[in-house]
Parts: structure tokens; C-alpha cells; sequence
């Protein structure tokens, strides 16, 4: 049985789709076998990030709604064969999403492919929740800025409590992603501290992803940044997110900062 | 149009529990109704002018059932304020809200034990209004209730007695209590102690980052609080009416 993990944070913009692809990309380059889900009905991004989106014949909705099999709307990545994309609807209206309808898609994923990565619209409706209901992790994504924080605590309130796992009494896995964190603007004091951030939003931390030209490159070239420049950082940040969610034990760095000037170890631990 | 607000006193917001008289329907709700009337037959203006809160806990009805009931209850001068034990499905806005968290006084004695003395209908009304003012249930103090996690932005916290988080209340968060407020971890989200009446209550907090603290009706906003407070361990309390603040260390 494969684990689900949702990709979620309330705001929008603040990189889910794009990590979304990122972690989805790097699992798989890693050999699992990986599916990312389009939830966004609507507004649908994840084809062009994953640059599937000349190959989208039917989607999320065509399967729930009976007119599709799960394995025709399915995509294969052409450079990693063990990665998949299940795009979404762009035509049709997101309450076609039914909670029974996604139910029995996830369980069918969940049984052929080690992570089902669904990738949240932004928000708290009908689709942000449907995303998370049946996720066994949840990928919190923060900008180090106040507004995208407080979403992102809205989010893991929910997460606690609109979830199958929560209404089972069973605890959520949740995991910060800081991403667009800029080294500039931290040294400026323009930017909310990762400290801070982990203060407020208590959960553990899974990775910070430097703010880089390299994302908005990948994105235009339509390839996940894992797979468009493995050795870029927002790349190797990923590669390492990655080896954390797997349960490595594996210190994190803040990107800009001298590492080993202390020979210090950034282990860092939520409150 | 821009209004000057001339009163700078601020409106004050209280929360506070009444008595009233609940109905358990029962199925079938014709014969329930047969008795209901056999009851107001004999103690004329029973439910006249009393709230009434109807509970229809485990009840298999639907809503068309229940906007039912409630009509021929309001034939027989029933008037209910409140539904008690419903599915949020079957209320809607042509219904009354739906209450929670009620606590049993014990039974409303019928006034049957004195039928003969029917007040004339001027009185009526007097001993009616009386009736429910009833002291509250002094079955000790209200429960407090502790949390041992973050109060996360949008959720909402309410107790009759103290509350006690260990961990932060979030911007956006709000906790309200009838009693103290104790937090250890950093208030940035609301605080409401001693909505019920308690001019006696606290708050207090290990990090004040507070957007807004209230006891028994008096608040404070984010803006009218010290700076000097701010990031500190703090506890407010009422001296007279006025809000005062304090810091911890």
C-alpha cells in the first residue's frame, strides 16, 4: 500500500504545484513508483509545470465521473518512466469533485503506486479539503512572510480536523516545507525568521527551498526543477526534503548561511 | 458617508446562560401532541411567553417533519427558541438556531400541583417571567477544560470555567472562557475571559502578541495595548472597570 500525501497551505502562490512536481519528480528519480494529483478543477497547473500538458486526453473528473478508467487518464513522464501525472479538469466545475468519487480514485492509486502526491488548490473549499481527506502526510507549504504563516496554521487546524485520519482519532503527519526563502532579504530582517516561523506553526521541519531563478526556468521549460538542473539548490533542497520524508535523519541547512564556519549543525526540531 | 463615533465608551459583548423549558418530542409526534395538549388543557399559558428549546436528539425525522413540528407547536402558543440534538442538514434559516451544550436543571415541576390557584391575566404574564429566572444549577464549579495543543488560526475555544493550552493561540484563533485564561505558549489570536459574568477573571499568557483580550465585556485591541507589554509574559484583570494589564516577570 502506498502512502498519500497531500501538498497543501491555504494561500496561493506560494509554491505548492511547484513542489508538488519537485518531490513527486525526486521520488521517482529515486526508483518509486509516484503519481502526482491535480485537485486544482478549474485552474489546472501541474500539467504544464510537469510539461504534460499537450498529452491531457481525459482527467481527474472524467474518472469520477465514470467516463474514463483511471489508467487512460493516467500520464507517464517521459523522462522518468516511474512517474505519473493525473491531471485535472479545466473544463469543468470543481463540485464535480464527490467525496466518494475521490475516495475510490485515491484507493485505486494507493494500491499500484508508493506515493500518491496530491497537490491542494489554495484555500479551504470543496477542493483543498477533498485533497487532504484522505492523505496519511500532509506537506505544509510556507513563504517566510506573515499572511502565507497564518494560512498555513488554518490549514493544519483542518488538517487535524477535517481529515479521515483525524475523524479516526489517528494523528495527521505533518510536515513544513519553507519555500521562495530568500537569503537577501533574511540577512535585510525582510523576511520572518525560520525560528519564528517553526514557533508559530510548531510542526516539524521537512526543508527549505531557496527563492531561485532556477524554479522560474524549470517551470518555462515545463520539467519539475528536480529533473531540470539536479545540481541547482532549490534541486538539491528537494533531493534532501525528499530523503527526510523517507525518515532520514538529516540536518537542515539555511541556505546563504556559512555552514561549518562553527562547525555548527543545524538539527533543527518544531516546539 | 463616514460616522464619527461620538461615544468612545466601547460596546460591550457578554455571554451569559438562561434557564429555559425543554421539549423531547416523541414519536409518533400525534400522540405526543395529544398529550402535550392534555398537559396545557389543564395549566392554561404553561409555555405562553417561556423560552422553549426543542430536543430532537436521536430522533429519525426529517426536516420537513421537524419545520412541521415546530408549526403546530407554534398553533398552541409554543414558541421554540432553540433545537437541540439536530442534524445541521435539517435546520435552515426558516428554523430556529440550533443550541448545544445545554446542562439538565432537573424537571420542571407541571403546574398541575396547583391548578386552582390560576393567576388572573394581568398576573399572568408577571409570574411567567418570573418562573424562568430560576437561580442557575450550583452543581460546583463549571468544568475547566485544559489543551494540551496549539490553538490553530480559524478554531475557537469555549468553557464555562477556566481554560488552560499548553501551546500558542494563533492570529486568527480565539478562546473564550467563562472563567480565567491561562496560557503557556504565545497569545496572538483573541482572548475572552469571564464572558459569563466574572468581573474576577484573568488572562494570562507566557508571550503577549495578542490581537485582542476581553474580560467580562471590557476589551482591549491589539492597538490600545502598551507596547512595552508586547513579546512579554502578561496577565490582565479588571481593578473597578478599568482593563488593567501586567507584566509577569
Amino acid at each position: 500500500m502506498g502512502k498519500v500525501i497531500v501538498v497543501t497551505s491555504g494561500k496561493g502562490g506560494v509554491g505548492k504545484t511547484t513542489s508538488s512536481a519537485a518531490l513527486g519528480a525526486a521520488l521517482a528519480q529515486n526508483g518509486d513508483k509516484v503519481v502526482v494529483v491535480d485537485f486544482d478543477v478549474g485552474l489546472r497547473n501541474l500539467d504544464l509545470i510537469m510539461g504534460a500538458e499537450r498529452r491531457v486526453v481525459y482527467d481527474l473528473v472524467n474518472v469520477i465521473q465514470g467516463e474514463a478508467k483511471l489508467t487512460q487518464a493516467l500520464i507517464r513522464d517521459k523522462r522518468v518512466e516511474t512517474l505519473y501525472l493525473l491531471p485535472a479538469s479545466q473544463t469543468r466545475d470543481k463540485d464535480n469533485l464527490t467525496t466518494e468519487g475521490v475516495e475510490k480514485v485515491i484507493g485505486a492509486l494507493r494500491t499500484h503506486f508508493d506515493w500518491v502526491i496530491c497537490d491542494s488548490p489554495a484555500g479551504i473549499e470543496r477542493g483543498a479539503t477533498l485533497a487532504m481527506r484522505h492523505a496519511d502526510i500532509a506537506i505544509v507549504v510556507t513563504n517566510p512572510e506573515v499572511s502565507s504563516v497564518r494560512d498555513s496554521d488554518r490549514i493544519i487546524g483542518l488538517l487535524d480536523s477535517k481529515t479521515v485520519k483525524a475523524e479516526n482519532g489517528e494523528r495527521m503527519e505533518k510536515h513544513l516545507l519553507l519555500t521562495r526563502y530568500d537569503p537577501a532579504r533574511a540577512e535585510r530582517g525582510d523576511m520572518l525568521k525560520v525560528d519564528d516561523v517553526l514557533e508559530i506553526l510548531s510542526i516539524p521541519l521537512l526543508g527549505i527551498i531557496p527563492e531561485s531563478m532556477d524554479v522560474l526556468r524549470a517551470s518555462n521549460i515545463g520539467s519539475p526543477v528536480t529533473l531540470a538542473d539536479e545540481r541547482s539548490a532549490p534541486a538539491l533542497a528537494y533531493f534532501d526534503a525528499v530523503r527526510r520524508l523517507k525518515g532520514e535523519s538529516l540536518p537542515v541547512t539555511i541556505p546563504g548561511e556559512k555552514r561549518g564556519f562553527f562547525g555548527k549543525i543545524f538539527g533543527r526540531k518544531a516546539a | 458617508m463616514t460616522a464619527v463615533l461620538t461615544q468612545p465608551r466601547p460596546i460591550r459583548l457578554k455571554g451569559r446562560s438562561y434557564l429555559a423549558l425543554t421539549l423531547t418530542p416523541e414519536l409518533p409526534f400525534e400522540d405526543w401532541l395529544v398529550r402535550l395538549d392534555d398537559l396545557a388543557g389543564r395549566s392554561a399559558g404553561f409555555f405562553l411567553r417561556r423560552p422553549v428549546v426543542l430536543d430532537v436528539e436521536g430522533l429519525e425525522i426529517d426536516r420537513a417533519q421537524l419545520r412541521d413540528l415546530v408549526g403546530k407547536l407554534g398553533t398552541r402558543n409554543v414558541r421554540i427558541m432553540g433545537i437541540e440534538g439536530a442534524r445541521p442538514s435539517m435546520l435552515g434559516s426558516d428554523l430556529p438556531p440550533a443550541m448545544s451544550g445545554g446542562k439538565a436543571t432537573g424537571d420542571i415541576e407541571e403546574p398541575i400541583a396547583a391548578p386552582v390557584k390560576e393567576p388572573p391575566a394581568p398576573a399572568a404574564v408577571e409570574s411567567v417571567a418570573e418562573m424562568p429566572a430560576a437561580p442557575l444549577p450550583t452543581t460546583g464549579a463549571p468544568a475547566s477544560l485544559v489543551v494540551t495543543q496549539p490553538v490553530r488560526s480559524g478554531q475557537s475555544l469555549f468553557s464555562e470555567g477556566d481554560i488552560t493550552i499548553i501551546g500558542s493561540v494563533a492570529s486568527g484563533a480565539e478562546v473564550i472562557a467563562g472563567g480565567s485564561i491561562h496560557i503557556y505558549g504565545t497569545l496572538r489570536g483573541r482572548a475572552m475571559a469571564g464572558t459569563l459574568g466574572n468581573a474576577a477573571a484573568r488572562i494570562f499568557c507566557r508571550k503577549l502578541e495578542a490581537e485582542m483580550v476581553a474580560i467580562d465585556g471590557f476589551y482591549k485591541t491589539a492597538e490600545d495595548l502598551e507596547s512595552t507589554l508586547r513579546g512579554k509574559p502578561v496577565q490582565f484583570w479588571l481593578e473597578g472597570e478599568t482593563f488593567t494589564a501586567g507584566s509577569l516577570t
